[in-house]
């Protein structure tokens, strides 16, 4: 048997050095007269080892790293195509500590798999969904996602199956399913890792979306800061319209779909799903007003179900495995898994699935080991720019959009941000305006002209001027950016400079009070 | 080449763009994305043959060339370095590697230097969040950055 070596090709992986490793094995082999077969795979996603390398040995896998180019020859040395020991060996994947910890159902095959092999693909599992679906009459695809209890992954948390419903329920010649792809918010990288390292679960899902809801035509819009997911993404389309997973017959059922990738241009705002129907029309990314609803007048004013990477992407397990299996997982109403995302200052970063109900302190402090630069964890921010700041003292909320929103917080797309105490919080709450500012579409008063003021105020309030005043002005802007704002841009950015004023005040005394203090 | 054939062939290319896409549904983002590729920029003489291409006015062309932080009015440097400067990255000093880059360059955030080499930009994630800080060159991703990677991208950017 030639051996296999698998080099992730995952964004995260190759900026950690990914490439410069596999030309370094490349070559090592060539030199040393051995035959293998590298497999670029996706990253399964624990940042603080890659890149990290697997062989396929006769006793399953074992994985090394982090790899460095200058390690390769003495992995060689080593027997490493046997699994032999390391100063890099980390053992059979499975049993690392932070992927026997997971719970991996919609990244099961992520970094696992050859991504664009689709023989792969179906040896994992995939395509069963798709296959239990195309004989399955849509209203029951319907019920059987509703039942699994799965909401948007999105960060909105609404009710997957509902959506799907509305738009099987509403009369249209033409229906799409649109996917959105526009993973804009920090600490984020799930729909980047999955349309790299298992785009087919992205195509399966949607393929059933389509079935369920009689859209033939669906489009994936990504983000343009996304080019190997693009790239990945375009090909693994081609490859299942090829295989007859995408076209007139969908696995060889009278049911059509097919699908095109998009690439977004650098707005942030296109991540909403209104501004996004807008820019997939060829028009601004302006948010439009609800009513009317996506589901009834989206794409192009038609009936559209616009959902989230990871929601579709769930999709496929929950029609192979049935609803009851992904709603066993979870807890309340927050049901399944949801792939956290570990980022910023913490030792060890990166996607994390699990079932809901985790707290938030055993993510940062178990699951994450803390800071990466040592220092004590000041305060944390969950669910992107548009999140709550949470402070050490709510570590005990649990993962669940409930508990999460009791708190005056958001799960939001699952990323979270570690800072430790050299953080600011004053400069992240003038950041959440800033960056609102930067970013406003422009429709709505409340966000194009709220978060300039914000900035403005915040700014006299670090100048020490009347800060008790500004404050209460910050406080009575936010309130009208957080119930005026079209959309969740000006009206989350409230959620960031509140709680940073609330759970950190002494960021927010006057400056000459700061500077005594230190 | 006279300004006037310089825009006669910006317009006969760009035509030929349009021909191409005009099928897809909602063809003007794919179609600006080509403009770009072809020409380092979206240049002004296209935005005319892209209204009557597609049937639409020129304000209207305008509106969405000028909405998308992508697309760019004139050509960038040889290269393209952008830092990002998101959450995640700054928890990791992102605005010290964006201070030490500008320094060495010797220019602002949309700024390319004199000789053209290099034009920075802020980018708002690359979604590297658990490689921070991070930046992309020229569409390849570099995480963790530090001081010597930054001199490392800088010295190739200059080079």
């Amino acid at each position: 048997m030639i051996p296999r070596i698998y080099i992730p090709a995952d964004s995260g992986a190759l900026a950690l050095g990914a490439e410069k490793v596999a030309r370094a094995i490349e070559k090592e082999l060539k030199e040393r007269g051995v035959e293998a077969k590298i497999v670029r795979n996706g990253s399964r996603g624990a940042y603080f080892l890659e890149p990290m390398v697997e062989v396929a040995t006769a006793e399953g896998r074992v994985a090394y790293g982090p790899v460095k180019p200058s390690d390769v020859k003495s992995l060689f040395d080593s027997g490493f195509l046997k699994g032999g020991h390391h100063k890099r060996w980390l053992g059979a994947p499975d049993k690392i500590p932070f992927f026997a910890k997971q719970t991996r159902l919609t990244f099961a095959r992520c970094g696992v798999i050859d991504p664009l092999s689709l023989d792969s693909y179906k040896s994992h599992g995939g395509l069963n969904g798709l296959q239990n679906a195309v004989a399955m009459a849509p209203t029951d695809i319907v019920k059987q996602v509703t039942e699994s209890g799965l909401r948007g992954r999105g960060g909105a948390g609404f009710p997957t199956g509902i959506k799907w419903k509305t738009v099987l329920d509403t009369a249209g010649a033409q229906k799409y399913i649109v996917c959105n792809a526009d993973e804009g918010d920090s600490a984020t990288f799930a729909d980047r890792m999955i349309m790299e390292g298992d785009p087919f679960v992205l195509i399966e899902g949607m393929a059933i979306a389509g079935i369920a809801t009689g859209a033939t035509k669906g489009f994936v819009y990504i983000r343009s800061e996304y080019p190997h997911a693009v790239a990945t993404m375009n090909k693994a389309v081609a490859i299942a319209r090829k295989a007859g997973v995408l076209g007139v017959n969908v696995l060889g059922s009278p049911n059509a779909f097919d699908m095109e990738i998009r690439v977004g241009a650098g707005a942030y705002v296109c991540g909403e799903e209104t501004s996004l129907l807008n820019s997939l029309e060829g028009k601004r990314g302006v948010v439009r007003a609800k009513p009317p609803l996506p589901a009834i007048q989206g794409l192009f004013g038609k009936p559209t179900v616009i959902n989230n990477v990871i929601s579709l992407a769930s999709v496929p397990v929950i029609m192979d495995k049935g609803a009851a299996y992904y709603k066993d997982f979870g807890m309340g109403r927050s049901r399944g898994t949801i792939p956290i995302q570990i980022a910023g200052n913490v030792k060890h970063g990166g996607l994390f699935e699990t079932a809901f109900g985790l707290t938030l302190g055993e993510i940062v402090d178990e699951i994450g080991g803390g800071t990466a630069s040592g220092r004590p964890v000041k305060a944390v921010q969950v669910g992107g720019p548009l999140g709550a700041y949470f402070p050490r003292a709510l570590f005990d909320t649990p993962f669940d959009y409930e508990e999460f929103a009791k708190r005056d917080g958001l799960i939001g797309h699952a990323g979270i941000t570690v800072f430790d105490d050299s953080a600011d919080m004053l400069k992240q709450a003038r950041f959440a305006m800033e960056f609102c500012a930067i970013e406003s579409c422009g429709k709505c008063t409340p966000c194009r002209i709220g978060s300039t003021r914000g900035v403005e105020v915040l700014d006299k309030v670090a100048a020490g001027i009347e800060a008790e005043k500004n404050l209460a002005l910050v406080t009575d802007l936010c309130n009208t950016m957080k119930f005026g704002s079209l959309c969740a841009l000006g009206g989350f950015t409230p959620y960031p400079v509140m709680s940073s004023i609330t759970h950190f005040p002494e960021d927010f005394k006057p400056a000459p009070a700061r500077v005594a203090a230190e | 080449m006279s300004m006037q054939a310089a825009s006669t062939e910006i317009a006969s290319r760009t035509a030929a763009i349009i021909d191409e896409m005009k099928g897809l549904e909602g063809p003007l983002l794919p179609i600006l994305h080509s403009i770009q590729e072809e020409f380092g920029h979206v240049p002004k003489d296209a935005l005319p043959v892209i209204a009557d291409g597609l049937n639409l006015s020129r304000a209207e062309v305008h509106g969405v060339v000028s909405f998308y932080h992508d697309f760019r009015a004139k050509p960038a440097g040889r290269h393209v370095l952008k830092l990002c400067q998101a959450e995640a990255c700054q928890s990791m000093g992102s605005e010290a590697v964006a201070a030490k880059v500008k320094q060495l360059l010797g220019i602002d955030f949309h700024e390319t230097t004199r000789d053209g080499s290099v034009t920075l930009e802020p980018v708002y994630c690359l979604g590297l969040c658990a490689c921070s800080p991070s930046a992309m060159l020229d569409g390849e991703v570099i995480g963790r950055l530090d001081d010597e990677k930054i001199e490392e991208i800088v010295a190739e950017v200059r080079s």
